[in-house]
């Protein structure tokens, strides 16, 4: 590893994190305004070296833009993203009216990659395992001809792929395979950091297994610290040391994956939890859910006060007009709720 | 890991009478370019009214296309007329003409998408899509086909149904998508309902609203209901009769509770094992069923399990295996499964 910090201080320190997208809001078109819309909403948490945090809540709450913005894949409009010692928020310049990273991202970039969803989308159905494969390497510059191939296959092998598929396009490829290909991709140049976006909710039950093993197992030989962006809790709660819930741009939880499962405090949680289905239908019979009603309100018009107070079983007054802190309420429990002693 | 299943035979008895559906040996091919794909390929299950069975598997294991042979939805080429039959009460869908079909589809049928967005016609209003299968279906005015398709909306639990109703699809959510069409499904409130997937798309807070507002309206018209999922956690919850597909044929069908407690295919009990729960304690790394799911075009010979099978033998290389019987409703297709008479 190529780590030049301490290996006590964190390797990404996130604070109050926010994400704002310009959207034309409804009205004739002469007339039209433009507004912003907050994605990500004051998001903290820090993760250090080797741990994994899993990211969880419903589409449309803002994990993924959570993960892109970290990655400095979209310009914050605020807040700190320290990577190893480094303000990345910071390494932007601008050109023109466009913001674009500055050579010092540009360094970093190989240290912080990122797994797609969607590994029918992410990999250039033009191009084959091996020009896919060799683009950061070229990129970087880190291996050259004869070594780069070589650095190819171990990649494949690393993912527990045939080294000879060096000449097959994507299309050859089932869905698990892809997804195999587009982690090795991410591992090419050896990163300390991945954030994984929802990798296993495009495959089949069969392959989830899987891949969901690979990537422990990564962690596990390479040392990675990773994001693992899901809406699957109980997948989550198989990979991750610690899970933040995500509501409406916000984290509103966030605890060791134990402690979460078994006590979770904040009602939307709580209620994600009871949602969640069991492949045990003795159990199931006998469960009691916490059914909600309503929807993830538009976030270009969040509710006042709590975000989730519309949804919220137990809401009271003040939840409609105060904004509930991040309150520590046993080590390393964090939740965001007026009602939570 | 898996070892042998000794089952012990209990005395069969007579068969149930009372069955709204019954499909005897059904088989759906398609010509394609890489020749026949035999999609369903000896399909036999029976539902009897107010009960809903849940068939699981994987995509390609032929589950969707069971529901659409039975609506008879499959296009005509590539696909070549299903064989065996389909009755529904004591008429042979299979044998009806276009127009015969056509009466019972809607009316005493009905078939719930998975992807409400493409299942609706974006150019028409709720109300057009809504009223239009009782004008067609009933002969209803429409004034009283607006006023019943307004409260079927209402008992759906869509808001202000009466002023939404003249909106179109993309101005509802996915979760709201979703409930419009079980209300256009249930509008004659049909004798048997296919839901494909109907939660698939949604999160788990909005799929635990649509599953407890399928089985409500069930309990209230008697309707049976086909699930067709690749949820194991879905199928604990909701249904009464499992049949758990894979390439094209049932590997095992039988009570959900049996099936559960006692899964006797391989096949399902590596699924059972490879999903991640949270109701037990987490496991270092998961099992998972090792290869890919089988190319329909081009199966192996004797069981098609058997390269990812762990316990397969030569026997299981070379034919198909027979049903094994351990109750009179839980049966396998499996050489390793071994009944004591």
């Amino acid at each position: 590893m190529k780590t030049t910090g301490k290996p006590d201080t964190p390797l990404l320190d996130v604070s109050d994190l926010t994400v704002q997208f310009r959207v034309p809001s409804r009205g004739s078109v002469l007339y039209r305004k433009r507004k912003d819309v907050i994605a990500v909403n004051g998001v903290s948490f820090s993760l250090t070296r080797g741990e994994t945090l899993g990211l969880v809540g419903e589409s449309g709450c803002g994990k993924s833009t959570t993960g892109r913005a970290i990655l400095q894949l979209l310009r914050p409009a605020g807040g700190t993203v320290i990577f190893d010692g480094e303000p990345i928020h910071e390494f932007w310049q601008k050109k023109g009216q466009k913001w674009v990273w500055d050579k010092r991202l540009l360094d970093l970039r190989c240290r912080m990659q990122m797994i797609f969803q969607d590994p029918f989308a992410s990999l250039n159905p033009r191009m084959t395992v091996e020009s896919i494969l060799s683009e950061p390497l070229r990129n970087f510059g880190v291996v050259q001809g004869a070594e780069r191939r070589e650095k190819i296959q171990d990649l494949l092998m690393t993912v527990g792929m045939d080294p000879r598929c060096l000449r097959r396009y994507p299309h050859e490829f089932s869905g698990g395979q892809r997804q195999r290909i587009g982690i090795a991709r991410s591992l090419a140049l050896g990163p300390d950091f991945i954030v994984a976006d929802e990798p296993i909710s495009a495959l089949d039950v069969s392959i989830q297994a899987q891949i969901m093993n690979l990537l422990s197992e990564l962690r596990e030989n390479l040392g990675l610290t990773l994001l693992f962006i899901a809406h699957d809790l109980a997948a989550i709660r198989h990979v991750s040391d610690r899970i933040a819930v995500m509501y409406l741009g916000q984290i509103v939880e966030l605890a060791d994956a134990q402690t979460l499962v078994d006590r979770p405090q904040h009602p939307y949680t709580q209620a994600l939890l009871s949602a969640v289905p069991t492949p045990d239908p003795t159990r199931e019979q006998l469960r009691q859910r916490t059914v909600l009603s309503g929807e993830l309100p538009s976030p270009i018009n969040p509710p006042s006060g709590c975000p989730f107070h519309t949804r919220c079983p137990v809401r009271e007054q003040r939840c409609q007009s105060e904004v509930p802190r991040m309150r520590t309420i046993e080590k390393g429990h964090q939740v965001a709720c007026h009602l939570v002693e | 890991m898996f070892e042998k299943v000794f089952v012990i035979q209990e005395t069969p008895v007579t068969a149930r009478s009372e069955n709204i559906l019954e499909v005897c040996d059904l088989r759906t091919h398609f010509r394609t370019d890489d020749g026949i794909v035999r999609a369903v390929d000896g399909v036999s299950f029976s539902v009897k009214r107010g009960e809903t069975l849940g068939i699981v598997g994987e995509s390609g294991s032929g589950k969707s296309d069971t529901c659409l042979s039975a609506m008879q939805l499959v296009a005509r080429p590539p696909a070549v007329h299903p064989t065996g039959k389909i009755y529904f009460g004591d008429t042979d869908l299979l044998s009806l003409s276009e127009r015969e079909i056509e009466k019972l589809r809607g009316e005493r049928m009905a078939m719930i998408f998975q992807d409400p967005l493409t299942s609706l016609n974006p150019y028409l209003t709720i109300a057009r899509q809504l009223t239009e299968v009782l004008e067609v279906h009933r002969g209803a005015t429409s004034t009283a086909a607006r006023q019943k398709s307004i409260e079927m909306l209402e008992q759906v639990g869509i808001p202000d149904a009466a002023e939404r109703i003249d909106q179109y699809p993309h101005q509802f959510s996915g979760g709201m998508r979703q409930r419009v069409m079980i209300a256009m499904a249930l509008l004659c409130g049909p004798e048997v309902l296919f839901a494909d997937e109907p939660t698939t798309a949604l999160d788990v807070t909005i799929q635990a609203q649509i599953l407890r507002l399928i089985k409500d309206l069930q309990t209230a018209i008697g309707t049976a209901v086909v699930l067709v999922t690749h949820d194991l956690g879905v199928v604990a919850g909701t249904t009464d009769y499992v049949a758990v597909m894979y390439a094209g044929r049932i590997v095992e069908e039988g009570t959900t509770a049996e099936v559960f407690a006692n899964p006797l295919h391989p096949y399902t009990r590596g699924l059972l094992e490879s999903m991640p729960r949270i109701d037990t304690p987490p496991q270092k790394s998961l099992y998972a069923i090792p290869g890919l799911p089988p190319d329909l075009g081009n199966l192996p010979a004797g069981c098609p399990f058997h390269p990812r099978c762990e316990l397969a033998t030569d026997q299981c290389r070379k034919a198909y295996p027979d049903k094994k019987k351990a109750s009179s409703t839980h049966s396998a297709a499996c050489w390793e499964v071994e009944v004591i008479e």
